[in-house]
């Protein structure tokens, strides 16, 4: 069974038809590509798989169980993890709580002992301070624990992002541009860290990029999308050479 | 660099010196109190003040975990307050329980009782945004007082033995005087640490994780509406209490005490004090409450005077010159 399964997805927004009848799998550990141009739906579908958005057709199950209907917090306790393309942190929260409030789903104490302070909560906040570094220790941000997230600068806050989504600890992690105003070297950087979160965590990544090189450097699959609908899909190799993608990426 | 930093979020034991140095805080500012009060050094105008600055402070800090932490406009604090009066005042009236058990008891059931109203407006409210919660919470502290005001209140027994009721537009007359300046202090006390415990857990994250991104929140788990139910139903109870008590300083209470223009007050000790600011709100709510007394003086202009004062500390509170004074202190 796959573990991402989307069968013939679609959605209006009014008379616009932005995703029509996408039909796509993930195999669990894959690195899977969304690409397409500019609103093609890409990040539309994200927010489709994530409950932000309700489709008008179509089904979308995680390891068999459907998700559609569910809210977006259950979909994430689930095993959906995701990143937006205008980055949401919690900006006057340091980057270690951005983290911590990402651990929330596995570490819980009541507010009774919140407000007591019992020993049991020095002991799953200690816990927690310990797993938050090593997030933050992946992406190299732990020497900047303490300060706010709004002072970092732009590249850490695009880490930072993936980190929060990572701590959820989702089976799937969607990451919607995550490379976005960096430049080449970083964007380079950044691609190897993403395969190596998926080695070093074991999960299945699903990226949205514009960079058809990028992607297909680092995908083993990719799916291409134009104006709602799928253009091509399969390996990178063979989608390259289609020729309808060579023209909707000419003609961009 | 790790270990550094590890460190320093976890020294944290409830013997540490910080927590020290607070109780050494608490115990030295009630013996001051303690003096002021009983050797009749503050004159009978500052020692009536106790109690309304208590009171003020509750609600100050309380309505700023509302406000200042989840992020969500609240003008319907006084409503909440009124709850914890009436009704606390409505038990001891009618109650025969020994004096300190009565108050004690009345505290709980009146910021119980508020705390089940701030759940049931909460509920549906707070699927509203911004300006929207603004004007219903508004109209629900107005709604609240034109309730009390049609409720026939059972107050005591007359000396035949008949139970009084009285109609609430026409107040609660004979309330038992327990707050004193002990009891007031103790309440407020207790207020700041319960709140400042629930900022710095994870109920306090969770809090400004919805005020900074209501979707981020959303999609690392999140169930945003239950936790802006539950830190309202938090912030309702503590007015709730601080209702209660103030309402025990006085023999008569009257609903017009508890209008919009207290709601927009409180919001003002939060706002002057500093969003998310827990100490800012225990100072801005003394120096509000004092203030007004002392421009008594000044009878026709006090309004005036009163709003300068406050613009004045409102630009003060956003200027350099502020952020320089603390510099220099640090
Ligand atoms: N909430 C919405 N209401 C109306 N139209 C929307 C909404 N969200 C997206 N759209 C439209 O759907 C289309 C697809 O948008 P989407 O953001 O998914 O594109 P995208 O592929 O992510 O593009 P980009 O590469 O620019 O990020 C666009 O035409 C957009 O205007
Ligand atoms: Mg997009």
């Amino acid at each position: 069974m796959a573990l991402l399964e989307v069968k013939n997805l679609g959605v209006s927004f009014g008379g616009l038809r932005a995703v029509d009848e996408v039909d796509f799998h993930i195999e669990e550990g894959q690195l899977y590509g969304l690409i397409g141009p500019n609103g093609a739906g890409k990040t539309t579908i994200f927010n489709l798989l994530t409950g932000v958005y309700q489709p008008t057709e179509g089904t979308i199950s995680i390891n068999g169980e459907n998700i559609i209907g569910k809210k977006t917090s259950d979909i994430n306790l689930v095993g959906l993890g995701r990143t937006f393309q205008n980055i949401r942190l919690f900006h006057n929260m340091t980057v270690l709580d951005n983290i911590k409030t990402a651990l929330d789903n596995q570490y819980k104490y009541s507010l009774l002992t919140s407000i007591l302070k019992t020993p049991k909560y020095f002991a799953i906040e200690e816990e927690m301070d310990r797993e938050a570094i090593k997030y933050l220790e992946v992406f190299g941000l732990a020497d900047q624990a303490d300060i706010l997230a709004s002072n970092l600068s732009y590249g850490p806050q695009r880490k930072l992002e993936i980190a929060r989504a990572l701590a959820t600890k989702p089976k799937l992690l969607l990451l919607d541009e995550p490379a976005a105003g960096m430049n080449p070297n970083e964007t380079v950087e950044l691609m190897n860290t993403i395969k190596l979160v998926r080695d070093r965590f074991k999960i299945t990544i699903l990226l949205i990029e514009h960079d058809m090189k990028l992607v297909s450097g680092i995908c083993e699959e990719i799916f291409v999308l134009n104006f709602g609908r799928e253009l091509a899909k399969g390996i990178p190799s063979e989608v390259l050479k289609n020729q309808a993608v060579i023209t909707a990426y000419l003609g961009e | 660099m790790k270990k550094e930093n590890t460190n320093k979020n976890i020294s944290k034991k409830v013997t540490n010196k910080k927590n020290i140095v607070s109780l050494v805080l608490i115990i030295a500012v009630y013996i001051l109190l303690a003096v002021l009060v009983e050797n009749k050094i503050l004159n009978r105008q500052f020692r009536s003040m106790i109690v309304p600055i208590g009171a003020n402070i509750m609600l100050a800090v309380s309505l700023n975990l509302v406000t200042g932490f989840l992020g969500e406009l609240s003008l319907g604090h006084a409503g909440f307050m009124a709850i914890g009066a009436f009704t606390g005042a409505v038990f001891t009236l009618n109650s025969n329980l020994p004096g300190l058990l009565e108050f004690i008891l009345a505290i709980l059931i009146g910021g119980i009782v508020a705390g089940l109203f701030g759940f049931l407006i909460g509920v549906p409210v707070l699927r509203l945004k911004g300006d929207y919660l603004a004007i219903v919470t508004l109209g629900f502290g107005e709604i609240i007082r034109s309730i009390i005001n049609s409720i026939n209140f059972p107050s005591g027994l007359d000396p035949e033995g008949v139970r009084i009721m009285r109609k609430g537009t026409m107040g609660l007359t004979g309330i038992e005087i327990y707050s004193n300046y002990t009891w007031i202090y103790i309440a407020t006390v207790i207020t700041i640490i319960v709140i400042v415990n629930i900022v710095n857990s994870r109920f306090g994250r969770i809090m400004c994780s919805i005020r900074d991104n209501d979707i981020a929140s959303e999609s690392i788990g999140i169930n945003v509406s239950k936790y802006k139910v539950i830190t309202f139903v938090i912030a309702a109870f503590f007015a709730g209490v601080a209702g209660v008590i103030y309402a025990h300083n006085f023999a008569i209470m009257m609903p017009t005490e508890f209008d919009y223009n207290r709601s927009i007050n409180i919001l003002v000790f939060v706002v002057l004090g500093g969003m998310g600011s827990i100490r800012g709100s225990i100072i801005a709510a003394i120096l509000l409450t004092v203030l007004p007394e002392f421009l008594r003086e000044t009878s026709q202009y006090r309004m005036l005077i009163y709003s300068i004062l406050l613009i004045g500390m409102m630009i003060f509170n956003n200027s350099d010159l502020k952020h320089k004074l603390i510099k220099k202190k640090a």
